[in-house]
């Protein structure tokens, strides 16, 4: 029998080992072939109750294939490596957002 | 458009007396207005009456007729108010039973009332001596009543907006045992199993408010659970209040307290309470900020048989109009194939806005819901882990799962228990994501996440391994 440990988590897919590069972009082709817009979005602080987090340049509405979009988070994790990173995907038929998951915490690697 | 197309018979004057009702109600060449409310029934006429003479009648004793003509009815413009049975057909593989299909003019009922509306289509009807059994199947809302709803409080998008949570279902736990728990001690189950992982828990639908437990310490100490829960984990964490109380007053009571002490998410039973008082609870969550999740207790003594009561489609699409942000709606998982598709069939009526007739779903009318909000399905009871990629593809990221004994039921407690759920999801969501077939690789996308999380393992070791019916899946 073990205790469940205290860990401070990030939303969907945060219950996971931390994703690769390559399962990163697994989780964006999903969003491409969805016909989602992906976003990246980093904030220093993980605060539930806080729902914005700052906007990496706009939404990615020209990214063509999943290497657009992991380039965009990787020049976010070099300039932001202080910061908590996340993927987000918007829908503008349904015009709302419709996913997020969690690719860097501070000083992760 | 007017509703002259069916000229009630010539007005020669007050002639006293019983008369046969398909006279006035049976009406085979009317053409439904877009205004008009349409309702399937399934009939069943005690034998020796015709079935155009029982659909008239319930065509009539649903809307303006009575067994007997009345001088009055002089006085009224019958065209204007009075039910038409335009439609009739055998229902196949059964001796003696109807699909009969009615419209409704507009004017019948009041706006923005549930409660108007069924009084009149499911009210004296159906003790009517004429039938031996009738079953209400389906309705179309008309978007002109429909806009005279508020509908669910929130709805789907804003929840997940307000709760931070994006391509997932959500998953939820019912705190057991049902009855007995101290506040405190309850409130420490809730605390272990949100910690754990789960986004909600929820009290079950005969928590209220007895002498073991009063609702204003349940509230309290579930609270504190809510907010420590939250405050280590990063994640919005929540617990459905159930407010459902012996008046409306005290109703809300308990929601205005649940909104003082901050709680985002409060619960109430809409059969047993009533859809005047969900609607004004409805009401009430939406001018305030609270989402609603409702049980359906009761449901199936009014659903269960499938010759006389009202389909769940039917209350269903009555709770959306009432308004609920969250709706049970059976876990399908374990049934047969046909109940899949008409569960998925009310789920959809549940939550997408524009739905097509599909008969061999059981959905007999299109119903355009005119961007009213959808209800979140919840799927609750007697699932466990080895469920998750079955529900993960039938119920897909818009839903809410609920392991009971599968969070609580856990070898080690409530929080591994609930971390073994959470673990499961987002191994089944990360492999769908990739494009892996859930229902063919379920089995193994555990087994994989198992091996690096050992409350799932011990989760999976406890409870059996499902098996599928692949071919049958693929029909559909």
């Amino acid at each position: 029998m073990q205790t469940f440990p205290k860990i401070r988590r990030f939303e969907t897919l945060s219950y996971l080992p931390p994703l690769s590069d390559e399962q990163i972009m697994r989780q964006v082709q999903y969003i491409l072939d969805k016909g989602y817009i992906p976003g990246v979005e980093f904030s220093e602080e993980s605060e539930p109750t806080q729902h914005y987090w700052t906007l990496w340049k706009l939404p990615l509405f020209n990214a063509k294939s999943t290497s657009d979009v992991l380039n965009e988070v990787r020049s976010c994790r070099s300039d932001y490596s202080n910061c908590f990173i996340r993927v987000v995907g918007f829908d503008n038929i349904k015009q709302c957002q419709v996913l997020s998951f969690i690719v860097h915490k501070p000083n992760q690697r | 458009m007017s509703y002259t197309q069916t000229q009630t018979q010539a007005k020669s004057g007050y002639q006293a007396g019983v008369q046969d009702y398909r006279l006035t109600y049976y009406t085979p060449d009317y053409t439904p207005k877009d205004t008009d409310l349409l309702a399937a029934f399934r009939m069943t006429p005690q034998p020796g009456v015709p079935p155009e003479e029982a659909a008239a009648a319930v065509a009539a004793e649903s809307s303006t007729g009575t067994w007997t003509t009345v001088w009055t009815d002089l006085l009224t413009d019958l065209d204007r108010y009075k039910g038409r049975c335009y439609h009739i057909e055998p229902v196949a593989g059964e001796d003696n039973q109807y699909f009969c299909f009615i419209a409704y003019p507009l004017d019948l009922f009041e706006e923005g009332s549930v409660t108007n509306m069924l009084t009149s289509l499911v009210g004296n009807v159906f003790g009517f001596k004429a039938l031996r059994a009738l079953r209400l199947e389906d309705l179309r809302i008309p978007v002109a009543y429909l806009k005279t709803f508020q509908g669910p409080p929130h709805g789907i998008t804003v929840e997940r907006d307000k709760l931070n949570k994006y391509g997932r279902p959500l998953l939820g736990c019912t705190i057991k045992p049902k009855l007995g728990l101290s506040a405190k001690n309850y409130g420490r189950a809730v605390y272990e199993c949100l910690r754990g992982g789960l986004d909600f828990t929820k009290d079950d639908e005969n928590i209220n408010s007895q002498p073991f437990m009063r609702w204003r310490d349940r509230f309290l100490f579930v609270q504190e659970a809510i907010e420590k829960a939250q405050a280590e984990t990063g994640e919005i964490k929540g617990h459905y209040l159930n407010v459902t109380a012996p008046t409306n007053e005290q109703m809300m009571e308990r929601a205005e307290f649940a909104k003082e002490i901050g709680t985002p998410i409060i619960m109430h039973d809409f059969l047993t309470g009533g859809f005047t008082a969900n609607t004004s609870l409805s009401k009430w969550c939406q001018a305030n900020g609270v989402l609603l999740h409702i049980h359906r207790a009761m449901h199936a003594v009014i659903d269960r048989q499938k010759n006389h009561g009202i389909h769940f489609r039917v209350l269903a699409k009555c709770l959306r109009m009432s308004g609920g942000d969250h709706l049970h709606s059976g876990t399908v998982v374990g049934k047969l194939e046909g109940e899949k598709g008409i569960t998925m069939g009310f789920v959809d009526l549940m939550r997408e806005n524009y739905i097509e007739e599909d008969r061999s779903r059981g959905i007999f009318f299109t119903q355009d819901w005119a961007s009213m909000p959808g209800v979140m399905p919840v799927a609750s009871g007697g699932i466990h882990v080895w469920h998750m990629p079955a529900l993960v593809e039938i119920f897909g990221d818009d839903s809410c799962l609920q392991f009971g004994g599968g969070t609580l039921g856990h070898p080690w407690g409530s929080a591994p228990g609930a971390a073994a759920n959470r673990v499961a999801l987002e191994a089944c969501i990360q492999a769908r994501n990739e494009g892996r077939n859930l229902m063919r690789e379920g089995g193994d996308i555990l087994r994989e996440a198992g091996k690096w999380s050992p409350e799932l393992a011990v989760a999976l070791e406890l409870w059996k391994e499902i098996k599928f019916e692949f071919e049958a899946m693929d029909t559909l």
